[in-house]
């Protein structure tokens, strides 16, 4: 065992980029259900988003482009998703797990001619005198823009939910949307912007795995990261900070259980393996013992006439 | 009305279609791991499908199932197919390896083909390639190359097929190179480019410059270019489009000789339940081009190992090779045997001077 191998600055820096594609991906989520709509299709969506921006940035030559076309096109897919569940009325959970099966086999298709290419790299922000700073410049001041935005993210999210009229509104049509509509807002409207929103996210945090955490375009290459996020927003009991605090803990005890097997650790591997699910659950469900509890409303189909 | 009529009409011309199909062509099915896009294990075993719809044309139909998961998935998959009225199936991961043998009991008239494992029946072949022969080229030039001495490898489950790979790196990398050091992560997965790069991500950052990798994406490669001066190979696949960047070599699988020949035994009633592991002597195992990276006599060794390994003069596992506990193996100048205790078929032990332990 040689635990001095593992350099710390450097575990903490890599905990915040392999959380940010499911904080991402998960606080879009979270703003989709807190207006009532449980979409399961983040997945779908995800992967979505990694193969436009892989496919706009190596046309464009701009991995900014790139990310912008992620999110137009994970929103994009999220409004088929709108149109089914919003327009046509159709089930929330078959409409999401179809998406999921959709975005696989459109990605996989889009990206035929993509295999093996390599995007140009997304510049890190080096911000002049903070990310000399040993240890703290490696930790919080040598990343992409697309980490530091992921936490604004969640800031502003929370910020609109909990102070601002929209937020207010937002939560009221997850809770009640017959009461809100019975008010005069736009039932259907707002969930579909916000099913977008969801969408938009998700398509950055599919985009942020084939640009920025592996670099390249593999079928299937988001493995299973939607169905994380989605996980933890329900654990997060749907509250923003939580969905950070969830993401750090999946993303950071991941690479460390990956550090703490190439040190040599005399902990057996499986346990390793697992400690990231069953930690991150753990922790979440015991700060979810509050009275926290879903919105009312979720996965309800909602008609004006009913 | 129009409509209907020509619904109906579809329908007959599909069901003529379908009996037309079902009476002269061979029907081979193929179950995958991971997605025929993965640029490796599963992308070489679409090459081989197509290289049987290449030779036989018309004769032949075929279809494959790929993100099949490992366990009771697979079976219905297989089950699927054997309803269907597929003549052959190969199913192309370890894992695959009970459920293949539970629906084989099910359909006793078609033929099975499994990949990586060794339980064999009737109506069920085992086949898989001595991926240990090309891991003694890796670790010999892996050894010769390191600077610090750290070769990181990522594995996928603990099964003797990757326990092999990483002994038979260790012995020739040790060989050349006595203050060599291995780092073994497990990812647990055989496709997961993010946890992929992770894991190579780690290594690199524990001090490893040379990646060995026994999962299917090429996402190591790509961490390994990110972080410039680390070499890697390439898995499965050739993966060439490394090889301007840190790839230097490359174990590749050749599936299709193999796959047209169980096929054409279909065809010809002459099909039977056997075993077959070939190497780089016939053909299976492929050394994809040595980079212009390696040094001059580092390649030139390397491809005398290749030729020795392929007429049979040398084998990888010679002795005298301990065990990890420090018992004795394999004697001075005694080779290891395919099956028999302690045999390369079911290994599952590390060799001596590799650190840790296999997860059980």
């Amino acid at each position: 065992m040689d635990l001095s191998a593992i350099n710390p600055a450097l575990l903490l820096a890599s905990l915040l980029v392999a959380a940010t594609p499911i904080l991402i991906a998960g606080i879009g989520e979270l703003v989709v259900e807190r207006a009532g709509v449980l979409n399961l299709g983040v997945e779908g969506m995800m992967i979505t988003g990694a193969i436009c921006g892989f496919m706009a940035t190596i046309i464009t030559g701009s991995p900014a482009l790139g990310f912008l076309f992620a999110a137009l096109g994970g929103a994009a897919l999220s409004l088929l998703f709108a149109l089914l569940t919003q327009v046509a009325l159709a089930n929330q959970v078959a409409s999401g797990l179809a998406l999921t099966l959709f975005g696989l086999g459109l990605s996989a298709l889009l990206g035929q001619g993509y295999v093996g290419l390599k995007p140009p790299s997304t510049p890190k922000l080096d911000i002049p005198l903070l990310s000399d700073i040993p240890f703290f410049g490696t930790v919080l001041f040598n990343h992409d823009i697309i980490v530091y935005l992921g936490i604004a993210l969640v800031a502003a999210v929370w910020a609109v939910l909990k102070f601002t009229r929209v937020g207010l509104v937002l939560r009221a049509v997850g809770e009640n949307h017959d009461a809100a509509h019975a008010l005069g807002y736009k039932v259907v409207r707002i969930r579909v912007l916000a099913i977008m929103f969801g969408g938009a996210c998700a398509g950055l945090g599919g985009a942020y795995i084939s640009l920025i955490r592996v670099p390249q375009w593999t079928e299937g290459m988001t493995a299973g990261a939607g169905w994380i996020a989605l996980a933890l927003v329900v654990f997060a009991s749907w509250k923003p900070w939580r969905v950070l605090l969830g993401a750090w803990l999946f993303g950071g005890i991941t690479v460390l259980q990956l550090n703490l097997q190439a040190a040599g650790v005399s902990i057996p591997v499986e346990i390793l393996s697992m400690s990231p699910y069953i930690i991150t659950i753990v922790v979440l469900v015991i700060m979810s013992a509050d009275k926290s509890r879903a919105p009312a409303s979720l996965g309800r189909i909602f008609h004006a006439s009913s | 009305m129009k409509f209907t009529k020509l619904l109906a009409t579809a329908a007959v011309a599909l069901g003529m279609a379908t009996t037309a199909f079902a009476d002269d062509k061979t029907k081979v099915g193929f179950v995958y791991v991971g997605p025929v896009g993965d640029g490796g294990w599963t992308y070489e075993h679409n090459k081989g499908r197509l290289a049987v719809e290449a030779e036989f044309g018309d004769k032949v139909e075929t279809t494959f199932v790929e993100n099949v998961p490992e366990g009771a998935d697979a079976e219905r998959v297989m089950t699927q197919m054997a309803l269907q009225g597929a003549d052959l199936i190969f199913t192309t991961s370890f894992g695959y390896m009970d459920p293949t043998i539970n629906v084989a009991k099910k359909f006793p008239n078609v033929k099975f083909e499994h990949a990586t494992g060794y339980k064999q029946a009737d109506n069920v072949s085992v086949y898989s390639a001595r991926f240990y022969e090309g891991r003694a080229i890796q670790g010999h030039i892996a050894g010769k190359m390191t600077k610090s001495n750290i070769v990181g490898y990522i594995g996928s489950f603990p099964i003797p097929e990757v326990i092999r790979g990483i002994n038979s790196a260790y012995i020739h990398a040790k060989k050349v190179n006595p203050d060599v050091e291995f780092k073994i992560v497990w990812a647990f997965t055989w496709f997961d480019p993010a946890k992929e790069a992770d894991a190579a991500k780690v290594l690199i950052e524990q001090g490893a410059d040379v990646i060995l990798q026994h999962t299917d994406s090429t996402a190591p490669l790509a961490a390994a270019e990110a972080a410039g001066d680390v070499i890697g190979f390439g898995q499965a696949s050739d993966m060439a489009e490394f090889a301007d960047g840190p790839r230097v070599s490359s174990i590749i699988d050749d599936w299709a000789p193999y796959y047209i020949a169980r096929t054409k035994a279909v065809m010809d009633g002459a099909w039977e339940s056997k075993s077959t592991w070939d190497g780089i002597g016939a053909g299976m195992v492929g050394i994809g081009e040595i980079t212009d990276k390696v040094p001059a006599d580092v390649k030139a060794e390397a491809l005398a190992m290749k030729a020795a390994i392929a007429d049979g003069s040398y084998h990888p596992f010679t002795g005298p090779i301990n065990k990890q506990d420090g018992s004795v193996w394999l004697k001075e100048g005694e080779t290891a045997q395919d099956y028999s205790d302690d045999g390369l078929a079911g290994m599952n032990f590390f060799v001596e001077g590799i650190v840790g332990d296999i997860p059980e």
